[in-house]
């Protein structure tokens, strides 16, 4: 008979420390060995994780009253400018600010060495960082600016709160033209002389559970070295499959999460401010998500290894900046790992953005935290929107 | 036999000349060119690595030609508690220097690969590249 299993059955052997947890690396290999029926009824939860760059990104900060009150209208942290227009002493730092005198990309490229995503990483490793603030004065918040420094100890709350983050797959990007461009995805040499590719591939949490089957509003998962939330999909969620010009599938692509957690108890190991050359600041950040295996259905998707995976190779001197979504092929995350794949006949080599050792931790440590009975699974009130649910994307005219 | 790394400025008039042709040929030097540069105004820029015997006679022949010699004390350091591995610099550096082990993926520096280019330095995500003097 097939095997069936409940969240609440897998939490119950997580509290008696008896529950199978293995990473979803370790699943491919047992897969390949034992076959899936035997591996699903074996094993209870496979880990996943990735840690890449992941601009959506930022942290909602309770600062605290001063005496007098203030009613702060513009806010800045080390300098870099937060969002002040939710209520008196909140604010919202996001990791692609940059410092109002930054010079962008002015002198091109520009460096971006600190912005939003550096910021919450000083704060989250407990360092002083200067708090500036202006009001415009009101009858019961009457001060009119604050310069004072601030650890995260010192602020009320500091929560976590990413848009969108663990795209379920991405681009291997090249670039086709005669000069250098500065991505995203890093820096990418004329005539096709490199690639970059941005996922762990088999580590990958939303390629592990690609039809969510398991994933939704209340997901807990490992988040910056805490314990954080899916609180909905992310922005930009277009659940699809990648399919070539002849109808081939290349497997699902184009899912997000919307994540959140408290900023207190995360690391700066896990949140990293990251500085992408002629492309702005951002914050590398290190997710995971434990999958139960409820069935073999959701054991076979997540026992699918790099020689099954493929990203889609996009040239990013102009098709991806004219949204022109041709690309020129597919390759797999095994060719992309092994450091060189071929486009339009030329050997190419491959580097990544996001860090396979690292993902490859945080999966190792969200099974020990489950191993431990430290983490429980939380079970989803609502799965998220999957390829089936024909989510189309709306661009902008104009 | 050890190896010298050396930066050599060459005035406009003495760029176009054969002197590292001579090195080789008169000194019996191994000579590694490692960067090389002329200006507009003709000026030439040249970072090498001189292995042989004769090291210092050579550099001597070359002081008395006018060439500016100063020895190449700039090295370039992968600071390891930044480094997340990454990757994004790996194929960036022309040398080999900066490198991915596999199967584990973990970024690795050769020192003695590196020519101080700064390419590292700027495309590090992490700036986990530093420039130590």
């Amino acid at each position: 008979m097939a095997v069936e299993k409940t969240f609440q059955e897998i939490n119950e052997r997580i509290k008696k420390g008896q529950a199978v947890v293995v990473t979803a690396e370790e699943l491919v290999n047992m897969v390949k060995e034992k076959g899936v029926t035997r591996v699903t009824s074996e094993v209870d939860v496979v880990t996943t994780g990735t840690f890449g760059p992941m601009c959506s990104s930022g942290a909602f900060l309770s600062l605290g009253h001063s005496k007098p009150r203030i009613k702060m209208n513009k806010v800045w942290l080390n300098d870099v400018p937060a969002y002040s227009g939710i209520a008196a002493v909140d604010a919202f730092i996001g990791a692609t600010e940059v410092p109002e005198d930054d010079p962008l990309n002015s002198v091109h490229p520009g460096e971006f060495r600190y912005g939003g995503g550096h910021v919450i990483q000083d704060l989250v490793a407990r360092k002083k960082v200067l708090l500036k603030a202006t009001g415009y004065g009101t009858d019961c918040y009457p001060r009119r600016e604050i310069e004072t420094e601030i650890t995260i100890d010192d602020i009320n709350e500091a929560i976590l709160f990413n848009p969108r983050n663990a795209y379920q797959n991405y681009n291997c990007a090249v670039n086709l033209s005669t000069r250098t461009i500065y991505t995203y995805l890093g820096m990418l040499k004329a005539n096709l002389a490199n690639a970059h590719y941005s996922t762990s591939g088999q580590l990958s949490p939303l390629l592990k559970d690609p039809m969510f089957k398991t994933i939704g509003v209340g997901t807990r998962i490992f988040l910056g070295g805490g314990i954080g939330y899916v609180v909905w999909n992310g922005t930009q969620h277009f659940p699809g499959v990648n399919q070539d010009d002849n109808g081939q599938s290349y497997g699902h692509a184009g899912a997000t999460l919307s994540v959140l957690g408290d900023l207190k108890q995360m690391s700066p190991r896990w949140l990293v401010g990251t500085s992408m050359l002629g492309y702005g600041a951002t914050l590398t950040v290190g997710i995971g998500i434990p999958i139960p295996l409820l069935n073999e259905e959701i054991c076979r998707y997540a026992a699918a290894g790099d020689d099954e995976l493929y990203a889609p190779i996009m040239d990013y001197s102009d098709a991806f900046p004219n949204l022109n979504s041709s690309n020129l092929g597919y390759v797999s995350y095994a060719e992309l790992k092994s450091g060189k794949i071929t486009v339009n006949g030329k050997e190419v080599p491959t580097a990544p953005v996001s860090s396979y050792p690292r993902a490859r931790e945080i999966a190792g440590t969200l099974k020990q935290w489950i191993q431990k009975g430290d983490f429980l699974l939380g079970e989803p009130v609502q799965l998220l929107p999957n390829a089936d649910a024909g989510i189309k994307v709306n661009t902008l005219k104009g | 036999m050890s190896s010298k790394k050396v930066v050599l400025r060459f005035g406009a008039d003495i760029a176009d000349q054969p002197i590292i042709y001579k090195l080789v040929k008169d000194y019996d030097l191994v000579i590694n060119i490692l960067k090389a540069n002329v200006n507009p105004q003709k000026e030439g820029t040249l970072v090498m690595d001189i292995t042989g015997v004769n090291t210092e006679q050579g550099i001597e022949y070359l002081r008395r030609l006018g060439v500016r010699v100063q020895s190449l004390t700039e090295e370039i350091i992968q600071n390891e508690e930044k480094c997340v591995s990454c990757g994004a610099c790996t194929d960036i550096c022309p040398t080999g220097a900066l490198y991915m082990e596999r199967p584990d993926m973990v970024v690795r520096f050769n020192s003695d690969r590196c020519v101080v280019c700064h390419l590292c330095v700027k495309a590090c995500p992490m700036k986990a590249m530093e420039v130590r003097f």
